[in-house]
């Protein structure tokens, strides 16, 4: 009888891939084969098409002439210049729109989250109607509304004054301006490392704080790095600030700093849309820091400014950034609305560039390289913020 | 900085005995509570009441309502001064039903009131079962044969004279009806073990979601006819369709990738454990947990792209927006756009506004 002896197990081979394995291995080879198969058949279809209308694949055209008009640029440009300066200039007015949106959009959401919080009945409805309007009608909608109050406002020599030297008007809005030249910049540049030298000085104070207790106030050397050394540099390279004021001349203004109609109202529409869903974000963030912390920080007696800045606001900015960062992302993207208003932005400049040129698949290339470099900027960013404020635990 | 509600400033006093007047005693609660309070109470309430008022002189007191057809006399009269609602009993046929024929009106009509019954009933709790994948399945046919007709009686009428609300419901529909069962294989494709399909699903979702929508509906009208082979189009209305659905797709997958997650390791092994296969473990007890754990956000998915669907405008497809837009050019109203665009606007808001109340009510009831 061979009953009694256990049969041995079977000896699994090295390279005797089990039922399992063979179907993983089986249903890959079928997508990819299909995806293969599709994106064949779309190529060969596309390379007969474009050989029969005579264009040819590639980058080359990027060198050739534009020739389409460019109304509202922030870089320098004319219609003789290169396809791929007028994708540069695109881009540029892309992150035009997009980061000034984000930092109004920011502000403005972060003040209308905390107004909804607000122990005032009336500031915490207004805010709350805000945010349900402006949330739940299409942005493309808003923008054109905008847009048309835009042109319904009057003509240049009627502008609105709102404050001296500030005309709205169907020319956009117009601002006084600081002519910033390279003597002006460099003054800048040095505000900016005096403030980070600040931020590292504020640092050593506070680890020499931990070490014996002793408070040490850090606002002497906010002064004097970022207002007393600026303002020495200034004074020592004799930089004037005059500030150039907006004239109204025969039809237009000159001088001054122009916001096209255009731009102004985009810009309007992604902050105000943007900022009703920053606002929610704010808003829960704050209320998912438990109640016990409050409780506690008021226990210790702190001062409700230190309270907010040291324990409640390090606490929910956890919760805030991850949902912050994909409405940067969804503020940038829809920048790319600009098209319907015909702001020049970077899929508007590749839109005419594929009407002009039939390279329709080498623009829609540079849309995505573009967008996905500026996708993976503001994502790599907000993770390295995102891990800097995240939770350290024992 | 405002003082923020519902945390308390001090340990809580013993309830204070309830004397005076209910609304005095309301209004010094929740109004005028600390002087900075107070005083930006009463800012508030005379910002609002001037908005009201110019509102209501705009809108209502000097606002022209009816004008005999297609003469706009009486409202240039008030141009600037008063609103002109009565642009909208002259052209919300057009707005509504686009270039569909006039008399056949009736037919995209009742499709939107299907399309309305059939967001009702899949709201319904007790009918969030297989039954409905095909109630579904039969209302979006019914309302194919409204709109396109050709038999039963109904005249033909060709996709390219519809327009208006229907269209736009019909794209976020479709959308939503296409793009769910792509979403849940990308993501369950994403969440593979096979390295291939995982890598081809992450692809697919980053590729589509790193870009603007715009740029895909330009591909869908542009490059599309390269794509095909020569000679074989089709029409641009599907075209957008297909854009709209792949882009709702990888929106989706990621929602429902969330609840894959969401679901316990053990179900997962429990389903090993009794054998089921990859499809059926997946199909019986994986994607039920899991998509009953998303639904709120898939509804708040939902919503971002109804109001995305409006974004084919600037192709050129006569979508609600893009017949409000449309029905301004005529020159005798054409300065009436904003009127125009505030009755579209409320248009959008009741279907965004009663979805996201639903999605709220859905997330009251899970926390609660």
């Amino acid at each position: 009888m061979t009953a009694d002896h256990p049969r041995p197990p079977p000896r699994r081979r090295l390279f005797a891939p089990g039922r399992n394995e063979l179907m993983g291995l089986f249903w890959q080879l079928l997508v990819v084969g299909i995806a293969v198969g599709v994106i064949a058949f779309l190529w060969s279809n596309t390379v007969t098409n474009l050989s029969a209308r005579r264009i040819t694949t590639g980058f080359a055209f990027l060198g050739r002439e534009a020739g389409m008009p460019i109304a509202d640029g922030l870089l320098a440009y004319n219609p003789r210049d290169t396809y791929f300066w007028a994708f540069v200039v695109g881009v540029g007015n892309t992150l035009r729109v997009a980061v000034i949106g984000i930092v109004l959009a920011t502000i403005l959401g972060t003040v209308i989250g905390i107004s909804r919080l607000s122990a005032n009945w009336l500031l915490s409805r207004l805010a709350a109607v805000y945010v349900e309007t402006l949330r739940d009608i299409p942005l493309l909608l808003q923008l054109l509304f905008w847009y048309v109050l835009m042109q319904a406002l009057p003509a240049a020599r009627a502008a609105w004054r709102p404050v001296e030297g500030v005309f709205l008007s169907n020319r956009g809005l117009i601002l006084p301006a600081i002519p910033l030249g390279p003597l002006q910049l460099s003054v800048l540049a040095t505000a900016l490392l005096g403030f980070a030298a600040f931020y590292l000085v504020r640092r050593q104070l506070i680890v020499q704080q931990l070490r014996d207790g002793k408070p040490r106030p850090a606002w002497p050397f906010a002064l004097g790095l970022i207002v007393a050394l600026p303002a020495m540099v200034s004074v020592l390279l004799g930089v004037s600030w005059t500030i150039e004021w907006p004239q109204l001349r025969g039809f237009n203004f000159v001088g001054g700093l122009t916001l096209a109609p255009e731009y102004f109202a985009l810009l309007i529409a992604l902050v105000t849309y943007t900022s009703a869903f920053i606002a929610e974000i704010v808003r829960s963030g704050i209320q998912s820091v438990p109640r016990g912390q409050w409780d506690a920080a008021n226990a210790l007696g702190m001062r409700r400014s230190f309270m907010l800045r040291q324990i409640i606001l390090p606490q929910a900015l956890r919760v805030i950034v991850p949902p912050m960062t994909s409405q940067y992302l969804n503020l940038t993207k829809n920048s790319s609305l600009a098209v319907a208003i015909g702001y020049q932005d970077v899929v508007s400049i590749a839109n005419t560039t594929l009407n002009q040129t039939g390279q329709a698949i080498e623009a829609i290339a540079l849309i995505m390289a573009v967008f996905l470099t500026i996708s993976l900027s503001i994502s790599f960013f907000m993770n390295w913020y995102n891990a800097r404020i995240a939770l350290v635990e024992r | 900085m405002t003082v923020i509600a519902d945390i308390p400033d001090a340990p809580r006093r013993a309830r204070r005995p309830q004397i005076g007047n209910p609304v005095l005693r309301w209004l010094r609660a929740n109004l005028f509570s600390s002087i900075p309070n107070g005083i930006l109470s009463v800012v508030l309430l005379a910002i609002l009441a001037k908005g009201v008022f110019s509102f209501v002189q705009w809108g209502v007191a000097n606002a022209v309502w009816l004008t005999p057809a297609n003469d706009s006399s009486a409202c240039r009269a008030v141009r600037g001064v008063g609103a002109c609602w009565a642009i909208i009993p002259e052209k919300y046929r057009f707005i509504l039903f686009g270039t569909y024929p006039f008399d056949e009106q009736w037919r995209p009509a009742l499709s939107v009131l299907l399309f309305i019954a059939l967001y009702y009933l899949s709201t319904r709790r007790a009918l969030w079962r297989r039954e409905l994948v095909f109630l579904w399945i039969g209302a979006l046919a019914l309302i194919s044969v409204l709109m396109w007709g050709g038999v039963l009686g109904l005249s033909f009428v060709s996709q390219d004279r519809w327009g208006g609300l229907p269209v736009t419901l019909i794209l976020a529909t479709f959308g939503l009806a296409f793009g769910f069962p792509l979403g849940i294989l990308v993501a369950l494709g994403r969440r593979s073990k096979l390295p291939a399909i995982r890598s081809l699903s992450v692809l697919y979702v980053e590729l589509i979601r790193g870009v603007p929508l715009v740029s895909l509906l330009f591909m869908a009208s542009v490059m599309f006819p390269l794509f095909m082979p020569a000679g074989f189009n089709i029409d641009k209305l599907l075209r957008a369709q297909v854009a709209i659905i792949l882009f709702a797709g990888a929106y989706l997958a990621e929602v429902i990738r969330g609840g894959l997650q969401a679901v316990p390791r053990g179900q997962y092994e429990a389903a090993d454990a009794l054998g089921l296969s990859y499809w059926r473990k997946h199909r019986l007890i994986v994607l039920p947990q899991a998509i009953r754990h998303v639904i709120p956000p898939l509804v708040n998915t939902f919503i971002a792209f109804f109001k995305d669907t409006s974004l084919v405008l600037i192709i050129g497809i006569f979508d609600l927006l893009t017949t409000a837009k449309t029905a301004i050019i005529d020159p005798a109203w054409q300065q009436f756009s904003v009127e125009i665009y505030i009755f579209v606007a409320a248009i959008y808001f009741i279907f965004c506004f009663a979805m996201s109340r639903y999605s709220r009510s859905l997330e009251a009831a899970r926390g609660g």
